[in-house]
């Protein structure tokens, strides 16, 4: 007998009497201004947001705030003209040099600053965690209570990956001292758009 | 299983001889149950959130098999190829014939309790392939030769001096070096090569969902995406337990997880995997390795609800006094202790001991895995399975026929306060360790019953 | 009211005087209080370290002491438990019985007595030690775990009384490491604990620690007396019963 049919074998003949789910297991948070709550757990979380009118007000604050930086990478074609970086190559071990990439957000969540992204915004998918730093734009109208709204909204296997970030990468490994910039992005701008 | 070298009672008397140590050690860890406090006592509905979540794992447990098969069938749909392991020497060998068959001799692996029970780490090295973890703190304890300490925080046991000079030792950076930005800025700068030079990574999984064939792998460093998203073979081994029915109960579950563990209302980064990219091949190994056995106890089958967020640990104030390595064994606390003794009898009889019973663990447990009772239960099994010395027992028979029976206790209370010499807290003969730190009650010149029967003439 | 009294071995043998408050303050509230005198012992040293197999006997004793009482009352948080929770005589209705109508003394009071009010002093600075037995177990007070509204039990009981000034604590239910037999077995995991805890009450300044359960108070009393503190221990009933 194979070890798969020994395991399935024995988790039947193991496996308690079948017990039905009919338990509650969404519910709802409700949060008086979801863009203020979002700003807050990212700022929680080690991020910052900003609320902006336009692309050109989100490239003003690039340039403001990165203006020393070389290798920058979008996927949002309004803003193509801050990249220096082509995102147009085969393996992905090229991006190893890649400063800011700045990508769009499917949508987010209040109460955990989540944001979604998956292979409809990432051309790789190593691109939001092997750059220097990162920036996500989503839309206003796209923030959501929580993550039971969240499941509700994204298919999660319409692509093969796909995945929530709340901050910038972090660790606190070393006596629980927190450290920004683990081995993902070390900061992360959201700019959320009205 | 080879022999522990010391039970948890005696680790932890090592651990305690520096007393300062414990103390940094225990406020540490108790700076993580508050945070978990800070961040749960956000959520109003937080124990309703905890019942569903013991609900869906109590429900995954009952139709476990048909769950496993689902999964199977829609992640093999999904370019996945599945592998089963009966225990961890098989898993071990299913990884080390994937490595094999891409012709290469090194892999780096993210945070996986799995790998640590099964003991890949040690196995890869006798077929001379190299593992780096990338967890820092994982990464930390592996170049100390060490094993993790904590499931979650696997260094938790070291001071930055200790990380200082570690890294001094294997990563060049300066001596005396204690600052955590700097010395993570070096690990960050010699993982990167790791990631961008491994042609194989391994991960753990969080969740992996019947639904849809896909799993769900949480991490706050981003460690287990660098390491998959530039490798052509991304392999994922899991517990057969880490099945949930939906997607949509991935709600439940993530909002339960990192709060519980870190206090953070997230991790960094919840990767959902359903498809290997475009070249790249994608494993993931079922393992058993004692899990259906366990499955098969009605007392312990729902410790397998665990989510591995280390509440317990944090809050349990023996293990932060004993730190993780007195539990000799991969997945120490509270829930390691009645994990283990399924694994081996014998080997882990002291670790449902090893607890006051006090209950916190079950508290903040957030599958509501009754842990207190099962070590509880535990200790049942393990004396009626004869791994509880003879001392012991014989000192307890003793103590029960005194208590059974009214006039011997009567007898033996008079005869200088028998509890003095065989009291519960002194079986053994014990009483010189009750006295190395405390001292004993003062005796009084009547019982209680004698009082009664002098004072109201017995009615 | 006619109340049966289990007094528990070690109040029994070394602290009488918690038996004897217990008594007198049950009598003082109108309760008429029988002591049955064949009493012995729950069983709980035997079952928390893993031989509740051996406990047939004195299980049944204690149904043979207490089966005839609607109300059964006792100083201690963790015995009580461990009679409802594990007691199961050869009479088993009879062991039923005893197990809904045994209550720890601050549950009697709060619950059944419904006391509101206590005429006695104690012009203290007291600290509460939550035993996790009374505590977790009977739900004497919410625990600091939960997402739940707050009460006490014990805290209200100790609020009657005039003079009495309870210190808040850093860790309010923290265990103190008695935990039965792990006090000998973990020898140095239960002192440092108890040692832990002495120091919570010792920063906020607290002349008496008191709590539901003498095995913590005697474990605690064991340290403070080793460490030639001021702080004395006393149970609750000999606080509330003045």
């Amino acid at each position: 007998m194979s070890s798969r049919e020994k395991i399935l074998s024995a988790i039947k003949t193991n496996q308690p009497d079948y017990q039905e789910l009919n338990v509650q297991f969404k519910f709802e948070s409700v949060y008086e201004n979801l863009y203020e709550k979002f700003a807050e757990m990212l700022s929680f979380v080690g991020g910052k947001a900003m609320e902006v009118n336009s692309y050109e007000e989100i490239k003003a604050d690039v340039r403001l705030h990165y203006h020393d930086v070389t290798n920058i990478a979008t996927t949002i074609d309004e803003l193509s003209e801050l990249a220096d970086f082509s995102l147009n190559i085969a393996d992905p071990h090229d991006l190893e040099t890649l400063n800011l990439a700045i990508i769009e957000g499917d949508f987010a969540v209040a109460e955990n600053a989540a944001i979604w992204v998956s292979e409809k915004q990432l051309p790789h998918r190593a691109l939001p965690m092997i750059t220097q730093y990162l920036a996500i734009v989503i839309h206003k109208s796209a923030i959501i209570t929580n993550m039971h709204r969240a499941y509700e909204r994204v298919k999660v296997n319409e692509t093969g990956f796909g995945t929530f970030i709340s901050g910038p990468s972090k660790t606190a490994d070393i006596e629980q001292s927190l450290v920004i910039g683990a081995h993902g992005a070390r900061g992360l701008m959201v700019y959320v758009m009205n | 299983m080879n022999n522990i070298k010391q039970d948890h009672a005696s680790a932890s008397t090592e651990f305690n001889k520096d007393e300062a140590h414990v103390d940094w050690h225990d406020e540490t860890l108790w700076f993580v149950r508050s945070k978990r406090d800070k961040a749960v006592f956000q959520i109003p509905e937080w124990e309703q959130l905890r019942e569903a979540g013991s609900q869906i794992k109590n429900h995954v447990l009952s139709n476990m098999h048909d769950y496993l098969v689902e999964f199977e069938k829609k992640a093999t749909e999904n370019g996945i190829k599945i592998h089963w392991a009966a225990d961890g020497q098989e898993h071990n060998e299913i990884v080390y014939s994937i490595i094999k068959n891409e012709g290469v001799n090194r892999m780096v692996k993210s945070k996986s309790m799995l790998t640590e029970e099964c003991h890949l780490n040690e196995f890869l090295k006798e077929k001379g392939v190299e593992v780096i973890d990338s967890d820092l703190g994982e990464r930390i304890v592996q170049m100390r030769q060490e094993p993790p300490s904590h499931i979650v925080l696997p260094a938790i046991h070291l001071k930055r001096a200790e990380v200082g000079e570690t890294f001094h030792q294997h990563l060049g950076t300066e001596k005396g070096a204690t600052d955590p930005q700097y010395l993570t800025e070096a690990a960050r700068q010699h993982l990167r090569d790791t990631f961008l030079s491994r042609k194989v990574a391994l991960t753990g999984v969080n969740f992996a969902i019947a639904e849809t064939g896909g799993f769900v792998v949480c991490t706050n460093e981003g460690n287990a995406d660098m390491g998959v998203h530039l490798a052509d073979v991304h392999i994922a081994s899991m517990g057969f337990e880490k099945i949930i029915p939906k997607v949509e109960h991935l709600g439940v579950f993530l909002r339960l997880l990192a709060r519980s563990a870190t206090g953070q209302p997230i991790t960094t980064f919840s990767s959902h995997f359903h498809k290997p990219r475009a070249g790249q091949k994608m494993h993931i190994i079922i393992v058993d390795n004692g899990r259906t056995k366990q499955l098969g106890r009605p007392d312990f089958r729902n410790s397998l609800k665990c989510i591995r967020c280390a509440a317990c640990f944090n809050t349990c104030p023996v293990y932060r006094r004993s730190g993780g390595h007195s539990y000799h064994t991969a997945i120490a606390g509270p829930i390691g202790s009645i994990l283990a003794p399924n694994l081996d009898m014998a080997r882990n009889a002291d670790l449902p001991f090893a607890s006051t019973l006090c209950g916190s663990c079950s508290n903040v447990c957030p599958v509501k895995i009754d842990i207190h009772e099962q070590l509880y239960k535990w200790r049942q099994v393990l004396v009626q399975e004869g791994h509880v010395s003879s001392v012991k027992s014989l000192g307890i028979k003793s103590m029960s026929t005194i208590l059974s029976s009214p006039s011997f206790y009567r007898t033996a209370g008079k005869l200088g306060r028998f509890l003095m010499k065989n009291s519960p807290f002194m079986t053994n003969n014990n009483l010189n360790v009750w006295y190395q730190h405390r001292d004993m009650p003062d005796v009084p010149k009547e019982s209680f019953r004698e009082w009664f029967i002098r004072e109201k003439g017995g009615k | 009211m006619k109340v049966a009294l289990f007094i528990p071995c070690y109040i029994d043998q070394f602290y009488p005087q918690v038996g004897i408050a217990t008594l007198q303050l049950l009598e003082k509230l109108g309760c008429e209080v029988i002591f049955p005198l064949n009493q012995t012992c729950c069983g709980q040293p035997m079952a928390n370290s893993g031989f509740e197999h051996l406990n047939k006997d004195c299980d049944n004793n204690f149904v043979e002491n207490f089966k005839d009482f609607d109300y059964i009352v006792s100083p201690s948080g963790s015995c009580t438990l461990h009679v409802k929770e594990h007691l199961h005589g050869s009479d088993e209705q009879a062991s039923t019985h005893i197990r809904k109508h045994l209550y720890e003394l601050s549950e009697f009071l709060t619950d059944i007595l419904k006391v509101e009010s206590l005429s006695v002093q104690f012009p203290h600075r007291v600290g509460l030690h939550q035993s996790c037995h009374g505590q977790r177990g009977l739900k004497l007070a919410q625990m600091s775990e939960l997402v739940a509204k707050p009460f006490s039990k014990t805290e209200h009981l100790l609020n009657m009384v005039d003079g009495l000034s309870l210190m808040e604590l850093d860790r309010k239910d923290e265990c103190c490491g008695f935990g039965g037999t792990f006090c000998v077995t973990e020898e140095a995991i239960s002192v440092k604990m108890g040692k832990d805890r002495i120091s919570d009450h010792t920063r906020h300044t607290v002349e008496y620690i008191t709590g539901t359960d003498v095995s913590c108070l005697m474990h605690l009393e064991g340290i403070l007396k080793r460490q030639g503190s001021a702080i004395k221990v006393k149970h609750i009933a000999e606080i509330l019963n003045g």
